[in-house]
């Protein structure tokens, strides 16, 4: 009776009830996970799902993508000590290894109601839950002649890792000695705080090398350095005096591609050799379209102990386009810690056990100061039942003291541990 | 000298009992999992970084305590061990202590 009942309802925790104590793997029978976005969050919700589940829960990650290719490193390739091949991971390890069924294409539409996602190649993807995680996309609408025709061709943002990268290295490369590079700067939040920072140090040391007339010049529409503020102002008036130089509150409200200016709320327009243009970001354009970017259309609230939406029911949303917590930063690490959280939380309830009512994790982040030396910023955020969100735990964390070779070596370890923990 | 070495292992001890009797395991596991992203997954690192597993327990959970209390330099330990209860840190190390090398 109890059998048919599940039978009927097709629930997946019946499903999950008729496998379970079974050693029965793959097979088509268990509840099925689909995840959308093989990043940081992604694919770890996807390793974790198989590893955690014993192989009992179904995971299709859906990916356009043909690898992974990292945000967090990818200013090495920028500042020239890096290639783009060698912060690129293909995901063959997640089906190899691990069973997942990938599945290379974008996703057109999500129906919650009927629980079904729809890619563009035209195939229809069932599921018991789904895990929403497309990291950001960019407001191009507050940046009018970003839309112009070959705006997008021209301005870099570099700010998803791969061909834009390589491209404004390419950029660099090509600027002529005692030319200006212009970096724009977005209003808090957007994705990787100390990220324009250190991609500032990253070319100033290239300029440094190969073009010492040339210069770095940093436009924040943020009051001040959004970042471990001390320890990059430090790097740039003693690494790069005279090379460097940061101006807090430049707002860019448009950019003419055609004749590298940025045009700013407050300040006279700037012209530059090479323009890199970081917009302000929001959700994932899938997030968006599908609803769930409940805080100011821009991000999607989430519960912190499932990671599930606020706006649609067995829907989960990780990485950079959740609304954060406070003092949560959107980083890899942050969106790796995201994926294995609700990797758990999806486990326990397909299978009808206790969520974990105490998530905790940390962030770690380096920054590479120099194609060496390094200085991090690191947390540790722990689930508040009263306030039901993660805080950063009082008296943990800090800065480094100093730049330094020893965490050089340390922040090179770390992507290569986790780009493991995430893929392999 | 002596006596306070037995009373922290007497300590440790006293921990040890208290986080595995009150913290369902798979809770730990995740806890643990957060380790991962630097130590590797269950522990078991990548080139240039400590691994985890199989280590030995109680020498786990003192290099922690000692982070902790600031006795023993770190880059970055110092600061995120200060994010955990003496209890989640005994349970955390228990689990990488039963993962196999």
């Amino acid at each position: 009776m109890q059998r048919r009942h599940f039978l009927q309802t097709g629930s997946a925790l019946g499903a999950m009830g008729l496998v379970s104590g079974c050693a029965t793997v793959g097979g088509g029978s268990g509840p099925k996970v689909v995840v959308i976005g093989g990043g940081y969050s992604g694919a770890t919700a996807a390793k974790y799902l198989r590893l955690w589940s014993e192989h009992k829960i179904q995971v299709t990650l859906v990916e356009p993508n043909d690898s992974f290719i990292s945000c967090p490193m990818s200013n090495l390739v920028i500042g020239g000590s890096k290639t783009i091949a060698e912060i690129t991971t293909p995901y063959d390890n997640l089906t190899k290894r691990h069973g997942v069924t990938i599945v290379k294409d974008r996703v057109n539409s999500i129906d919650a109601d009927k629980r079904i996602v729809k890619l563009a190649g035209g195939t229809e993807l069932t599921y018991d839950r789904l895990i929403v995680s497309p990291g950001v996309d960019f407001m191009w609408e507050t940046l009018p002649g970003m839309n112009k025709a070959g705006a997008k061709d021209k301005v870099m943002h570099a700010w998803k890792a791969g061909a834009q990268t390589v491209t404004l290295r390419k950029q660099l490369e090509a600027m002529p000695d005692g030319g200006v590079f212009a970096m724009s700067i977005p209003l808090a939040p957007y994705r990787c705080p100390p990220g324009p920072y250190e991609r500032a140090c990253q070319v100033a040391e290239y300029f440094t090398k190969a073009k010492p007339k040339s210069k770095v010049l940093i436009l924040d529409a943020n009051d001040d350095v959004t970042s471990k503020g001390p320890l990059f102002k430090k790097a740039w008036a003693e690494r790069y005096k005279g090379i460097v130089e940061y101006r807090g509150k430049h707002n860019v409200t448009d950019v003419d591609a055609a004749t590298n200016t940025l045009k700013f709320e407050f300040n006279d327009d700037i012209k530059a050799n090479v323009l890199n243009v970081i917009p302000s970001m929001r959700a994932g354009d899938i997030a968006v379209n599908a609803g769930l970017a409940t805080a100011n259309k821009r991000w999607c609230e989430v519960d912190f102990l499932t990671f599930e939406s606020k706006a649609a029911k067995n829907v989960h949303v990780l990485g950079d386009s959740i609304q954060i917590a406070p003092g949560m930063p959107k980083s890899g690490h942050m969106a790796n810690q995201h994926g294995k959280t609700c990797a758990a939380a999806v486990i326990a309830l397909l299978m009808g056990k206790e969520v974990n009512p105490m998530p905790i994790y940390n962030n770690t982040c380096y920054s590479f100061v120099s194609s060496e030396d390094v200085v991090h910023v690191a947390s540790v955020h722990k689930y508040d039942a009263d306030k039901k969100t993660m805080l950063a735990v009082p008296g943990s964390g800090g800065v480094s003291s100093a730049a330094n070779e020893l965490e050089g070596r340390y922040a090179l370890a770390w992507a290569r541990n986790i780009w493991a923990d995430t893929l392999a | 000298m002596k006596i306070q070495h037995a009373l922290t292992a007497a300590a440790l001890l006293a921990l040890s009992g208290l986080a595995q009797a009150q913290v369902d395991p798979l809770h730990v596991r995740s806890w643990a999992a957060s380790c991962a992203a630097c130590h590797g997954t269950d522990g078991r690192a990548q080139p240039g970084m400590e691994s985890l597993a199989g280590a030995n327990k109680d020498d786990m959970v003192k290099k922690m305590l000692d982070f902790k209390a600031g006795r023993k330099p770190a880059t970055i330990m110092h600061q995120l061990s200060k994010g955990y209860s003496d209890e989640q840190i005994v349970a955390i190390a228990s689990y990488f202590a039963a993962q196999k090398k």
